[in-house]
C-alpha cells in the first residue's frame, strides 16, 4: 500500500466514523443516565429522512439539519415518555422506535416524493460543503505533512469537525461539571440523586433529549453530507455499530472516539479493498463487515477487559416502594 | 391482591393496545390522503376474503408462530431474545444442509430431518449468547443483536462462496430434491379452492404442534415450572435450588430452536432453496407477537394470525392503494410493539383504577 492510498483510506475512515461517533456519544449520554437506547438506529434514520427532505424543499441545508434534529428529538421524547414516565421496558421501546422509523420514512417519502422511498438528489445548496482549512492549498506541496493536512485533516464538512469537538466537550461536561456528576449518578444510583433533591425524571429526560440531538446530527450527516439525499434503510445498522462502539469504549468519551475510528477504519477497509490478504490468507469482505460485532461480543464476554454498564441502566426509577 | 379480573388482563388490555395502534396507523393513512376504513376493508378482504388470501395469511402466520413462541419461551425466563432473526437464518442453513446432503426417500422423513437440522442450528446460534449471559453476565439483548449481524454476514459468505451453484450468479443454494417437497394446501385439500402455487404447507401443522408443545412444557412440566419461577424471581428461584445457568441455557436453546424451525416453512416449504435473506424480518415480528399474545401459546397463535393478516393484507393494500406503501406494515408493527410493550402501563394504570373504583362502588 503506497502513501496516497493510506491517506485515502484514513480519510474515508474519518468520514465513515463520524456518524458512528455522533450516535455513540448520543448513546453515551442516554446510557450514562440509566436509559438503555437500542433505538439509536431509528433516530438516525428518521433524521436522515427529514434533513434530506427539508434541505431539498427549502434548498437550505441548515434548515434540513434543524428538521432532522427535531424529528430525532420527537422520537427521543417518545422513548423518554415510554421508559421514564410510564416505566415501560426500555429495550422494547427502542425496538419499536427502530421499526417506526424504518416504516415511517418510506411511507412518508413515498407520499411526498413518489420515488420508491427516496428523496430527490440534493443540489449543492442542499448539502454541507467540504471546508478547506486555512493554508491547506499552500502547504499541499510539503512532503508527508502536506498531504496529511490537505487531504486528511482539511476538506471535511463542518459536521465532521463538530463531531470531533463534541468528544472533549462531552468529557468536560461529564467529568468536570455538576451536571455531569449528576448525570452519571442518576445512571448508577438514582435513589441517592433523588435524596439529594434532584429530580431523577428531569435528569433522565435531559439525557434522552441530548441523545436525540446527537442522533439527529448523525442522521443529517448521512443524508446531506456523506451522500446527497435519503435512500431507504440508509442508516444500515450504524446505530447498532455505534452501540457496539459504546460498549467497546466502556461508556467513556475518549475511548468512544477510538472505538468509532477503529470501526470506521474497518468499514473503509472493507469498501476500499474487495480482497484483503493477511499473512497469505484471503480475508472475506463479509468477515470485515462482521468484525465490529464479533469484537463487541468478545469485549462483552469479558475476556479482554470487562465492560460494565452503568448500574441502574435499564431499570425504571420508582420513587417510593 | 388482584386489581382486576383475569379477562381484563388477557383480553381487554391487549385489545385496547391494539386499537390504539390501529387508530394511530389510521391517522397516518389519513395524512397520506386515503381513507383508513377503506384501507382496513381492503386488508381484511385481501387476507381472509379468499382461499388465495388465506393461503398467504396462514403461511405468514406459520412463520410468526415459530418466532413468537421463541420470544415467549425466553420471556418466561425473563430473557429478551432479540436474536430470532439470526437464529432463523441459521435454521435455514440447517434445513439446507439437511435437504441437500441426504437423499431423502420421502418428504415426511425429510421434514423430520429438517426440523432437527433447523432446531439444532437455531439453538446453536442462541447457545453462545446464552452461555455468555449465564456464565459471564453479558447482556443477552446486546449479544443477540450482534449475533443477528454476524449471522447475516456468515450467510452471505456461505451462499456466495460455498453453496452457490457453479456457473450461477445468484447467491443461493441449488434447488432441493423433488422428494423433499412438502405438501402444500393444494396437495392436501384442493377442494378448499387453494391454487397450486399456494405457499401454505404442512409446516403450519408443525407450528400448531409447537404451540401445544410449548404449552405443555411451560405449564405442565417441572422444567417449565422452574423456568417460570426463575422469570418471576431470580433470587427466590436460586433459593429454591434452581440452577440459573441451567435455566438460562435451556430456555435460550429452546427459544433458538423454535426460531430456527421457522425455516422449514419458508426455506423448505416455499422457496425450496436457501436464498440470501430467508427470514424477511419475521424474527422481529415474533417480538410483537409474543408481547401481544402475553407469552401464552394461544395468545401467540392468535397474534400470529393477526400479523399474518396484516402482512398479506398489506401486500394487497399496496396493490389497490398505491399511495400507501408496503412499509405501512412496519409502522403498524412498530405501534403494536410500542403500545403493547413499552407503553403498556399507560393503558393498564387507568384500567386498573377503573376496576378498583367499580369494585368499591358495588
Amino acid at each position: 500500500m503506497d502513501f496516497a492510498t493510506l491517506i485515502q483510506l484514513l480519510d474515508s475512515s474519518i468520514r465513515l466514523a463520524t456518524p458512528l461517533l455522533l450516535a455513540c456519544l448520543a448513546g453515551l449520554y442516554s446510557e450514562r443516565a440509566g436509559i438503555f437506547d437500542i433505538g439509536l438506529e431509528g433516530k438516525i434514520l428518521i433524521s436522515a429522512f427529514f434533513s434530506a427532505s427539508v434541505a431539498f424543499t427549502t434548498g437550505n441545508v441548515w434548515l434540513g439539519l434543524l428538521a432532522g434534529v427535531a424529528s430525532s428529538m420527537v422520537f427521543a421524547l417518545l422513548h423518554g415518555v415510554a421508559s421514564i414516565t410510564f416505566r415501560g421496558n426500555q429495550l422494547i421501546s427502542g425496538v419499536a422506535i427502530n421499526f417506526l422509523a424504518a416504516g415511517m420514512t418510506v411511507v412518508v417519502s413515498d407520499s411526498w416524493f413518489s420515488l420508491g422511498g427516496r428523496t430527490p438528489q440534493l443540489e449543492t445548496s442542499g448539502r454541507f460543503q467540504n471546508i478547506t482549512l486555512p493554508f491547506a492549498e499552500q502547504l499541499q506541496g510539503v512532503p508527508i505533512l502536506g498531504p496529511i493536512y490537505h487531504d486528511l485533516i482539511s476538506g471535511h464538512s463542518i459536521l465532521v469537525y463538530a463531531a470531533f469537538l463534541i468528544v472533549p466537550l462531552t468529557w468536560w461536561l461529564l467529568y468536570r461539571t455538576r451536571f455531569g456528576l449528576r448525570l452519571r449518578a442518576v445512571g448508577e444510583n438514582p435513589a441517592a440523586v433523588d435524596t439529594a433533591g434532584i429530580s431523577v425524571v428531569r435528569m433522565r429526560f435531559t439525557a434522552v433529549l441530548i441523545c436525540g440531538v446527537l442522533c439527529g446530527i448523525a442522521g443529517a450527516y448521512l443524508s446531506t453530507s456523506l451522500s446527497a439525499g435519503f435512500v431507504r434503510e440508509m442508516s444500515a445498522g450504524r446505530g447498532f455499530i455505534a452501540l457496539a462502539a459504546l460498549i467497546f469504549a466502556k461508556w467513556r468519551p475518549w475511548y468512544a472516539l477510538m472505538a468509532c475510528l477503529l470501526f470506521g477504519l474497518l468499514d473503509a477497509t472493507g469498501s476500499l479493498f474487495q480482497n484483503i490478504r493477511l499473512l497469505g490468507v484471503s480475508v472475506p469482505v463479509q468477515f470485515m463487515q462482521a468484525l465490529p460485532y464479533i469484537l463487541t461480543v468478545v469485549i462483552l464476554a469479558g475476556f479482554v477487559g470487562k465492560a460494565i454498564p452503568p448500574r441502574a441502566g435499564g431499570e425504571p426509577y420508582v420513587k417510593e416502594r | 391482591m388482584d386489581k382486576m379480573p383475569r379477562w381484563a388482563d388477557v383480553a381487554l388490555i391487549p385489545f385496547i393496545n391494539l386499537l390504539l395502534a390501529l387508530v394511530v396507523s389510521g391517522l397516518v393513512v389519513l395524512y397520506i390522503g386515503e381513507s383508513p376504513l377503506e384501507a382496513m376493508a381492503i386488508m381484511v378482504r385481501g387476507s381472509v376474503g379468499s382461499a388465495y388470501g388465506w393461503g398467504y395469511t396462514l403461511y405468514y402466520a406459520t412463520n410468526f408462530i415459530f418466532t413468537g413462541l421463541a420470544v415467549a419461551v425466553a420471556f418466561h425466563a425473563r430473557m429478551f431474545n432479540i436474536g430470532g432473526e439470526g437464529q432463523a437464518a441459521l435454521g435455514g442453513l440447517g434445513v439446507a444442509v439437511v435437504c441437500l446432503s441426504i437423499p431423502w426417500p420421502h418428504w415426511s422423513l425429510a421434514l423430520i430431518g429438517a426440523i432437527v437440522g433447523a432446531a439444532a442450528f437455531g439453538a446453536a446460534w442462541a447457545a453462545i449468547p446464552a452461555y455468555l449471559q449465564a456464565k459471564r453476565g453479558s447482556h443477552i439483548v446486546i449479544t443477540t443483536i450482534m449475533f443477528n449481524f454476524i449471522a447475516s454476514a456468515l450467510l452471505v459468505y456461505l451462499l456466495v462462496n460455498v453453496f452457490r451453484v457453479p456457473g450461477s450468479m445468484a447467491p443461493e443454494t441449488a434447488r432441493f430434491a423433488e422428494a423433499t417437497h412438502l405438501p402444500n394446501a393444494y396437495d392436501v385439500a384442493p377442494w378448499l379452492g387453494f391454487s397450486r402455487s399456494t405457499p401454505l404447507n404442512v409446516s403450519f401443522v408443525v407450528a400448531i404442534l409447537a404451540c401445544v408443545g410449548v404449552w405443555l412444557l411451560i405449564w405442565k412440566t417441572r422444567l417449565g415450572y422452574e423456568i417460570r419461577a426463575y422469570g418471576h424471581s431470580q433470587s427466590a428461584a436460586v433459593y429454591a435450588g434452581i440452577n440459573p445457568v441451567r435455566i438460562i441455557m435451556i430456555s435460550m436453546l429452546i427459544s433458538g430452536g423454535l426460531s430456527g424451525m421457522m425455516a422449514i416453512n419458508g426455506v423448505m416449504g416455499e422457496a425450496e432453496r436457501l436464498v440470501i435473506d430467508p427470514v424477511q424480518g419475521a424474527g422481529f415480528v415474533g417480538i410483537a407477537v409474543a408481547l401481544m399474545g402475553r407469552s401464552h401459546p394461544i395468545g401467540v397463535f392468535l397474534a400470529a394470525l393477526l400479523f399474518g393478516m396484516l402482512y398479506q393484507g398489506g401486500a394487497e393494500l399496496e396493490f389497490e392503494m398505491p399511495a400507501v406503501s408496503r412499509e405501512m406494515l412496519l409502522v403498524i408493527q412498530a405501534l403494536v410493539i410500542l403500545f403493547t410493550g413499552a407503553l403498556d402501563n399507560m393503558v393498564r394504570t387507568p384500567v386498573e383504577r377503573l376496576f378498583l373504583a367499580m369494585r368499591k362502588g358495588s
